[in-house]
């Protein structure tokens, strides 16, 4: 094994480790309002940004919020904000705008019990639909669910990676479990973290096209402020950004934006599968419910049962085409979560299967327990 | 499958230090003996005061399930901790109790342990407020599941700097008086 130094390992929770990671993605602004059980990054941006030149906004509440941490972006920062299930409810008309502006920014939304003030301190996974459907209209998004404190610090960059790759809003979904727990973390080393840039116009600002439909689908980005002179709007708009009621440019947008996504899911999806080559029983798990499932599934291993899991960790784009994949030569689908079935209907629509779905809603983390006795069940 | 999971709680109210002796017992494993390790904490309205509970799961392989369900070890601070949670205790388990404050011990397959921890960390250390540092020095002799120079050097790392001293005085108590148990 290769020797590890005492200061890379280090005892923090999920929502330290986010923290740290979007200062490493090169976040230098966060707009927020504290909640629970997402406070603790707000916390802790509020003292580290100020030091790493960074810029730290308690707003008056989420819309704010949200607004502020575009506003930044558009003028060229990597920005972000935290919240939980009640304040990404305020965010969602903002989180339409970002998505239509093609705004790149984070947005880390600590699940708790819900709707509305429902389970302030307790997990949750019922945020998952809201998150890809919460704001209105056909819109691109991409979301991201860690399931330990290391997955938080790595996938907290790569949402920002993909945020300006793609130039989209990219949601963290954790929970209060991954949120506060203290777990072991080994932190990469600087040189195998990976960091992109939205790609910038080398363009004339006199000729420049902030919506310009180019080949990539991804239009070039001028700084806000940088000698760029255009409009932003959440209106349907043309390539110039001002608004437009013709058919054809309105067709063209709304296609363009969706595709951008669509075209690259081979890039943006990713996922991680564990003893499912001889697979009778396919675990589908994503955030704190995989932690359960893999024990789970150890333990169906020690008795002989064939169950391997699927662990999801970009939720949207979901990987349908992957999962159909595996419905060739499984016929057994168990998904955990921490909600009534959200995810469940989706793995029902990749692999055409009836799916076993392990639900609690009760504010309490699905136990290996819960989820073997299904395995056990289907086993038999 | 080789590996071990070692699941340990601590309960008791609020004030008693029971966050922190987690935190300094997950980070000896952790950061100091190359172990994996989790804490994780009861969260709500009850954290305010009231009772309080601390859970640490230690393994030499990654840990999925953060959550003590098979207790290996209860440290129990007050009587209502001890009653509500010793039935959580695995079979040939461990409960620590603090004997100035539980006095009715729960009976089980499990070995139990009374000392008067708080009155130790008073009368031998000279501050009551190092209570749960006596009971990790007794936790740490009682499993040897964390080196105790592992603890000492996660103790002095977490503790208020000008107090290490003291600290550490009430760690050496517990684990030598923890000696005399077996």
């Amino acid at each position: 094994m290769q020797r590890i130094n005492k200061k890379d390992i280090k005892l923090m929770t999920g929502n330290e480790a986010c923290a740290e990671a979007a200062i490493v993605a090169g976040m230098r602004f966060f707009a927020g309002y504290p909640i629970t059980p997402s406070s603790e990054i707000a916390e802790i941006l509020s003292c580290r940004l100020p030091r790493e030149g960074g810029v730290f906004i308690q707003m008056e509440d989420e819309l704010g919020s949200m607004a502020t941490i575009i506003g930044a972006s558009l003028a060229g920062m990597k920005s972000m904000t935290a919240t939980s299930g009640p304040g990404f409810s305020l965010m969602q008309e903002n989180i339409g705008y970002a998505s239509m502006t093609e705004i790149p920014c984070v947005i880390v939304d600590v699940q708790r019990g819900g709707p509305s003030t429902g389970l302030p301190t307790l997990p949750s996974q019922a945020d998952v639909m809201q998150s890809r459907w919460g704001t209105h209209g056909d819109h691109p998004i991409i979301v991201v669910a860690p399931s330990t404190v290391r997955e938080t610090f790595d996938w907290t960059i790569k949402a920002f990676n993909l945020a300006e790759r793609f130039r989209v809003p990219v949601i963290v979904l954790l929970d209060e479990i991954i949120g506060h727990i203290n777990e072991k973390i080994i932190f990469p080393k600087k040189e195998e973290i990976v960091i992109i840039e939205r790609e910038r116009t080398k363009e004339n600002p006199k000729t420049y096209l902030p919506y310009q439909c180019v080949d990539t689908d991804i239009p070039l980005f001028a700084d806000f402020g940088a000698g760029y002179r255009y409009n932003v709007t959440g209106l349907c708009h043309d390539e110039t950004g001002f608004p437009t009621n013709d058919p054809e440019k309105i067709d063209a947008l709304y296609r363009r934006l969706n595709r951008k996504i669509e075209r690259y899911t081979d890039e943006i999806i990713e996922f991680k599968t564990v003893s499912l080559d001889d697979a009778e029983i396919c675990i589908v798990a994503y955030g704190s419910s995989a932690r359960s499932a893999y024990r789970a599934i150890r333990r169906a291993r020690e008795m002989g049962i064939k169950a391997g899991i699927f662990q999801i960790f970009t939720i949207w784009p979901f990987p349908y085409e992957e999962l159909t994949k595996i419905s060739q030569h499984v016929k057994n689908f168990i998904v955990p979560e921490m909600n009534l079935g959200q995810i469940a209907h989706e793995v029902s629509c990749a692999t055409g299967c009836d799916v076993i779905k392990v639900n609690r809603v009760d504010g309490g983390l699905i136990t290996p327990d819960e989820i073997f006795e299904r395995i056990k069940y289907v086993s038999v | 499958m080789v590996g071990f999971r070692y699941e340990f709680r601590l309960s008791g109210s609020g004030g008693q230090g029971l966050i922190l002796a987690g935190k300094i017992l997950a980070e000896a494993a952790a950061i100091y003996d190359d172990k994996n390790a989790t804490q994780s904490q009861s969260y709500g309205p009850e954290a305010r005061g009231g009772s309080s509970r601390s859970e640490v799961i230690i393994s030499d392989k990654e840990i999925d399930y953060p959550k003590a369900v098979n207790i290996d070890l209860l440290l129990c601070f007050t009587q209502e901790a001890c009653d509500k949670y010793c039935k959580d205790i695995k079979e040939n388990g461990i409960l620590l109790v603090d004997s100035n404050y539980v006095t009715n011990i729960p009976k089980g397959k499990f070995k139990v342990y009374c000392l008067p921890i708080t009155e130790i960390a008073e009368k031998e250390a000279g501050k009551t407020l190092v209570a749960n540092i006596v009971a990790l020095g007794i936790i740490v002799e009682l499993t040897r599941i964390i080196s105790k120079e592992a603890v000492a050097s996660a103790i002095l790392s977490r503790v208020p700097k000008g107090t290490e001293e003291l600290n550490l005085k009430a760690f050496n108590i517990g684990y030598d008086r923890a000696k005399t148990l077996k």
